[in-house]
């Protein structure tokens, strides 16, 4: 296949008729994928390409004295070695904060910062080139501990505190008020990995003038080509940034990987480059969710209403600075949990170690608070002497409430109706008969009665799309012509289904199944935003849905004086036109001559930013999710079977039932993989896992059924078709729900997620074997 | 056999690799020699079932098949699935491939042609196993976009649609 | 390239008499992620896995012959299945279903991975391991054969041809702790063997150490505290008693996949419980 072909096409026809709203459309792109035919980045090839390789920092702090790269050009096959001093343009890049070296400049800050680039005729060669590439390293004491992050000497010019929040909500003396009851708690969440399964994958194709095609697995087009473009010295329309099939995404792809080194590698050379990590590669190569400290004060009345609750939230960024700021907003204005919470003070903290850099992950800083929130909520309900799901609900946020931002809820939020759905949902958990269906799986480690079961409940609060005032747009194209909608939009699909979504939208707007989606480039179309954050059905989805409103307002105002009638009087129904005076119902392609074009450009209501008090409508939009899991435990040696997952969700309305269910249940999975296994174990600065034979994400021998007892819908103002975006919320109450239910299995505390097994089975000794098991 | 091009048999065709050098996997001949790119490669260390081919009638993951060792066996990838099974309904997508459509199985996809595989090779085994044993079956095989549930649907749906059509496959 | 695709044993001690440094290789599955990862040379490959003598398995009165290139797969079920049961639980719990289809007990042997599962049950059933070269074949006993961590007793020029195991009369457990329910790398393991007509116990622990670990003092308590007649009782205490031993056996290290102290507990309540299941009647006094 060649570069033109690795673009997501969906020209092929699916179904019968128009796609609906609401309806279980097909993929377009499903054919394709189950045949195998389906170019992801890794695919691609071209003829006259080479391969690029990376060479990284073995080290998570140290001077770079030297670096010799005449040894690996002396390889034969070998055809370009870059470093720092090859960067034509600006040394560093960042979502945020451009602080992150393109090639490190006479220091690395994390073990795996790209050192050099090569390009070679095999990846062999590649390797060998690598290999032979000589850095003088004098290593140094790397920052490794958050704690101390703040007063140590800064490891970066930027310093070592990337952002602090100070939020301060109501009278600041509420918990001085006698009688109240008062929980505390300190929590952790380890560093979780996106693990997405299609490699960090690209191809450069330099065009012959200067500039540079960069075919890529990515989830924000344009902000990709914003800041490649600085880094090569380039104006921005000398790089066309398209996309090619992503396998997954999850938040890793929003920063840039191996996108500058390819098309510097192509620029060089005169050649395409192909560049894809290995597995290894990769957990060097994107960052990772957050590992956060969060300690907690909940306050409340005998009765249980909440009167204060106090958090300081430490967030380790890792070495650079990626969306740390904006994660850390999130952590912050979301401690509490989706309750009304009168008087707050969080202050969060996210800081710069040499550490693996720390960045987007679904859920986006909600999941680390909302287990720590929903920890204390059971504990306050168990000082309490109240039953958990009654607190949860005593205080649950309704429309009108007032959150700890001081932002009041303008939309939809039914908080209550999925606390109420979920918990009250029967549970179709049975007792395992097979040993291979009990903790421990395959080993057969565990006998019926060695198993103990939990139960949990836990709810999950996020918001929906960019916030604080960030000019969150996309853009979207409808053409109309022979009959064809053709839709352009730099909108990244990732597997969520917006491929899907169009044909459903064009289906409503226009009545038609003729639907061309042009593939997603920098060079054809404005910025879609990325996709992230829950935001692109909103956002994108609402783009395509604008720009065909007004592909069919221009195509039946031109019938309208063709046929002398007005505009109003028509429609189109099944790809037809309908309510021409003369009775007569043309197809679109017979009433389309000229093309019908439309181009808009769709945005959210404003947000502005936190005040110094981290107070202000920084938001747009929220959603809520509930979760209950029940475990099994295995107490003895702390191994855990989920056995089953029950969901409520707040989703607006639902678009596509079946894609929303895929999205349900696989934001499950990986907050079920967080609660009991995954982790980017980090030894002073090494990462000791970077394969996935130790880093562990869920089988199907680990996934439990999810049953959904509620998609609540209750349309969002504002929200094209009232949907709310749906991806992050299932990861978000999930891990806090699975690692409630462990608790509830063994009485243990359990303050750290992934629960390891020792934490249960030695859990109060201190290294010794606990007392012996009753046999 | 040294220094020799290897043959393979891949879906039935027959093809001469002499380019390959040493050390290359069946899946790195497949994706970058014959232009066969169904079978991806998410681990290159057998930890994730992206590669799952069939060599022989054995379900392995072709990243871990030394290219060289395999000469003169027949391959099935995913790219031979759907003339092996659509062949016999005149079915464009085998019903396995139909099955990931219309249940929903597919996100991403990336994992999408070594769990068709995997299930493949289950049913032809066990043409109507229970849920845990099609969780064992596809153990091997990572999924991070669906949670499995979607995929469990699917083999569900296969295993029904052979028992309604009377065949065992 | 350099393969050779061995089609007879006689061909691969040729083919290793001439290039002792050759790479053996048969199903990969270990060797082939060192390759991938450019960290193992593949130049010199001699492939074994369609060498009929190391293809099948023979039973010998009371002994097992199993072929070297015998997969997990094979072991997992049928006759090796019901003559060698802890092999075939341990074979099952390799990798998954895709791993086990290539990987073989041979080279199980010959990586001599700590965490190599079936590596403690050959280790309990004191196996031997039949080595080849173009000059002679030698038996090596299993604890010679596994001398550390990824090294083992081959020679340049050898090959491993199968590996021997008794037949016994009795219950055989094996158990493997992991952090996933399925596709893991051992943090713990245990087999447990009972020789009713030999009246020993054996014990074997994985992951605990650079090889595997016989838990000798616990496996001579238990066989005197058995009840050899009928019931094959073990009572309580004794059955406690050798789960200890069994812990202080272990010799453990902390690493990414679990703590020293942890896999010490687990392999002590693994003793317990492969106790309980062996002998149905041991511990009853709890």
């Amino acid at each position: 296949m060649s570069p033109t072909d690795v673009a997501v096409r969906s020209r092929d026809r699916v179904g019968a008729g128009p796609a609906r709203i609401g309806e279980d459309a097909p993929r377009p792109d499903g054919v394709p994928k189950v045949t195998g035919d389906f170019a992801f980045s890794s695919d691609l090839w071209h003829a006259d390409m080479l391969w690029g390789g990376t060479l990284r920092s073995p080290h998570p702090a140290a001077r770079i004295s030297r670096i010799d790269v005449a040894p690996a050009l002396a390889i034969t096959g070998v055809h370009a070695v870059l470093t720092h001093e090859d960067v034509p343009g600006s040394q560093t890049y960042g979502l945020e904060h451009p602080d992150q070296p393109v090639l490190a400049v006479d220091v690395v800050r994390y073990q795996g910062e790209p050192v050099a680039v090569v390009a070679a005729d095999h990846p062999a060669t590649v390797r060998r080139a690598l290999e032979a590439i000589v850095v003088g390293y004098e290593p140094t004491e790397p920052l490794v501990d958050p704690e101390v992050a703040e007063t140590a000497p800064p490891i970066h010019p930027d310093g070592n505190v990337i952002r602090r929040i100070h939020l301060r909500h109501g009278d600041q003396q509420a918990a001085e008020r006698p009688g109240l009851v008062s929980v505390e708690g300190t929590y952790e969440v380890g560093m979780q990995d996106q693990a997405f399964l299609g490699p960090e994958s690209g191809l450069a194709v330099p065009d012959g003038n200067g500039g540079v095609d960069l075919h890529v697995a990515t989830q924000w087009l344009h902000v990709d080509r914003d800041q490649v473009a600085a880094c090569l010295g380039l104006p921005v329309d000398d790089v066309r940034i398209t996309l090619a099939g992503v396998g997954g995404a999850f938040g890793a792809r929003e920063d840039l990987s191996l996108h500058v080194h390819l098309c510097l590698l192509a620029l060089r050379t005169g050649r395409p480059v192909k560049m894809s990590y290995s597995r290894d590669e990769s957990f060097y190569g994107h960052v990772h969710r957050h590992p956060a400290r969060m300690w907690y004060r909940h306050h409340a009345t005998p009765d249980g209403d909440l009167v204060r609750v106090e958090a300081r939230l430490l967030f380790d960024g890792g070495a650079y600075a990626s969306t740390s700021a904006a994660v850390l907003a999130n952590a912050t204005c979301f401690a509490a949990g989706p309750y009304r919470v009168p008087s707050a003070e969080v202050v969060g903290t996210a800081v710069r170690t040499d550490n693996p850099p720390c960045g987007a992950m679904r859920g986006f800083g909600a999941v680390q608070t909302c287990f720590a929130h929903e920890a204390q909520m059971d504990r306050l309900a168990d000082a309490l002497g109240m039953d958990r799901v009654s607190l949860r609900r005593r205080n649950a946020l309704a429309p009108g409430d007032v959150l700890i931002t001081g932002q009041r809820i303008t939309g939809t939020l039914p908080v209550v109706e999925v606390l109420d759905a979920c918990a009250g949902h029967p549970s179709a958990a049975v007792a395992p008969v097979e040993p291979m269906a009990r903790p421990g799986g395959a080993g057969r480690t565990a006998d019926a009665d060695h198993i103990v079961r939990g139960e949990a409940l836990a709810l999950g609060f996020k918001n929906l799309m960019f916030s604080e005032g960030f000019d969150d747009s996309s853009e979207a194209r409808c053409v109309i012509h022979d009959g064809v909608a053709t839709i352009t939009s730099a909108c990244v699909e990732v597997g969520q289904g917006f491929v899907t979504l169009v044909r459903q939208i064009v289906g409503e707007v226009l009545g038609t199944a003729e639907v061309v989606l042009e593939p997603a480039s920098t060079a054809d179309i404005g910025s879609a935003g990325s996709t992230s954050a829950s935001r692109q059905t909103w956002m994108s989805g609402g783009a395509v849905q604008l720009a065909c409103e007004a592909a069919r307002g221009e195509l039946l105002a031109r019938l309208a004086v063709i046929h002398g009638t007005a505009p109003v009087d028509l429609d189109l129904v099944d790809g037809r036109v309908v309510g021409l005076p003369d009775g007569l119902s043309p197809t679109l392609a017979e009433a389309t001559g000229e093309p019908v074009e439309a181009t808009v450009v769709h945005r959210h209501a404003p947000t502005v930013p936190l005040d110094a008090d981290g107070q202000g409508d920084a938001h747009v939009s929220f959603a809520v999710s509930a979760h209950r899991a029940i475990v099994d435990v295995d107490p003895d040696l702390g191994l855990v079977k989920v056995v089953e997952l029950t969901t409520a969700q707040d989703v607006g309305r639902i678009l596509n039932p079946r894609q929303a269910l895929g999205q349900l249940e696989g934001g499950a999975a990986q907050g079920v993989g967080l609660a009991v296994m995954e982790e980017v174990r980090v030894d002073e600065g090494r990462i000791r896992n970077a394969s996935f034979t130790d880093y562990l994400i869920p089988t199907a021998l680990d996934m439990p059924p999810v049953e959904v007892a509620a998609l609540v819908e209750q349309p969002e103002p504002g929200a094209p078709f009232g949907a709310k975006g749906i991806g992050e919320s299932p990861t978000i109450s999930s891990t806090a729900a699975v690692a409630g239910a462990i608790r509830a299995a063994t009485g243990h505390d359990l303050p750290r997620v992934p629960v390891r097994p020792e934490d249960i089975a030695l859990h109060g000794t201190s290294g010794d074997p606990p007392p012996e098991e009753a046999a | 056999m040294s220094d020799e091009a290897l043959s393979l048999t891949v879906n039935g065709q027959a093809h001469q690799v002499s380019d390959a050098l040493p050390g290359e996997s069946l899946l790195f001949v497949l994706r970058e020699r014959l232009g066969l790119a169904g079978s991806k490669n998410a681990c290159e260390e057998g930890e994730c079932g992206s590669c799952t081919v069939r060599v022989d009638d054995r379900l392995v993951c072709s990243c871990l098949v030394l290219a060289a060792a395999a000469a003169g066996c027949s391959v099935t990838t995913v790219e031979g699935l759907a003339q092996e099974g659509g062949a016999a309904t005149g079915a464009d997508l085998a019903d396995v491939q139909q099955a990931f459509l219309d249940s929903g199985a597919v996100q991403c996809g990336f994992c999408t042609p070594g769990l068709l595989m995997a299930i493949d090779d289950l049913l032809d085994r066990e043409p109507d196993p229970d849920e845990l044993v099609v969780r064992e079956a596809i153990s091997g095989n990572l999924c991070r976009c669906t949670g499995y549930g979607r995929i469990l649907a699917a083999v569900e749906m296969v295993a029904a649609g052979r028992r309604d059509a009377g065949g065992t496959s | 390239m350099t393969a050779t695709i061995a089609h007879t044993l006689d061909d691969a001690c040729a083919a290793l008499a001439l290039r002792p440094d050759a790479v053996v290789l048969a199903g990969g599955t270990d060797l082939m992620v060192e390759a991938n990862r450019g960290a193992r040379d593949m130049a010199d490959v001699v492939v074994v896995d369609r060498v009929p003598e190391l293809r099948g398995w023979t039973r010998d009165g009371d002994v097992l012959r199993i072929g070297a290139a015998v997969t997990c797969a094979e072991m997992s079920g049928g006759e090796p299945a019901a003559l060698v049961p802890a092999l075939a639980q341990a074979a099952r719990t390799v990798g998954s279903p895709q791993i086990r289809n290539a990987a073989t007990i041979g080279g199980n042997l010959g990586t001599a991975s700590p965490a190599g599962d079936t590596l403690p049950v050959l280790a309990a059933l004191d196996a031997v391991v039949e080595v080849r070269s173009a000059t002679g074949t030698r038996d090596v006993p299993l604890d010679e054969f596994l001398i550390g961590v990824k090294t083992t007793a081959l020679l340049p020029g050898e090959l491993i041809v199968a590996v021997r195991v008794p037949v016994l009369d009795g219950p055989q457990e094996f158990l493997k702790v992991g952090t996933r329910n399925a596709m893991v790398i051992s943090v713990a393991s245990l087999v447990l063997v009972v020789d009713r007509v030999g009246r020993t116990v054996r014990i074997a622990l994985g992951s605990v150490g650079p090889t595997p670990v016989r838990a000798t003092e616990a496996e001579v308590v238990a066989a005197d505290r058995l009840d050899w007649s009928g019931r094959e009782s073990l009572d309580a205490g004794s059955a406690e008693r050798v789960a200890e031993l069994v812990a202080e056996a272990a010799r453990p290290i902390d690493d990414h996949r679990g703590t020293a102290a942890y896999r010490r507990h687990a392999v002590g309540v693994l003793a317990r419980r492969a106790l309980r299941r062996a002998l149905p009647n041991a511990g009853e006094a709890a």
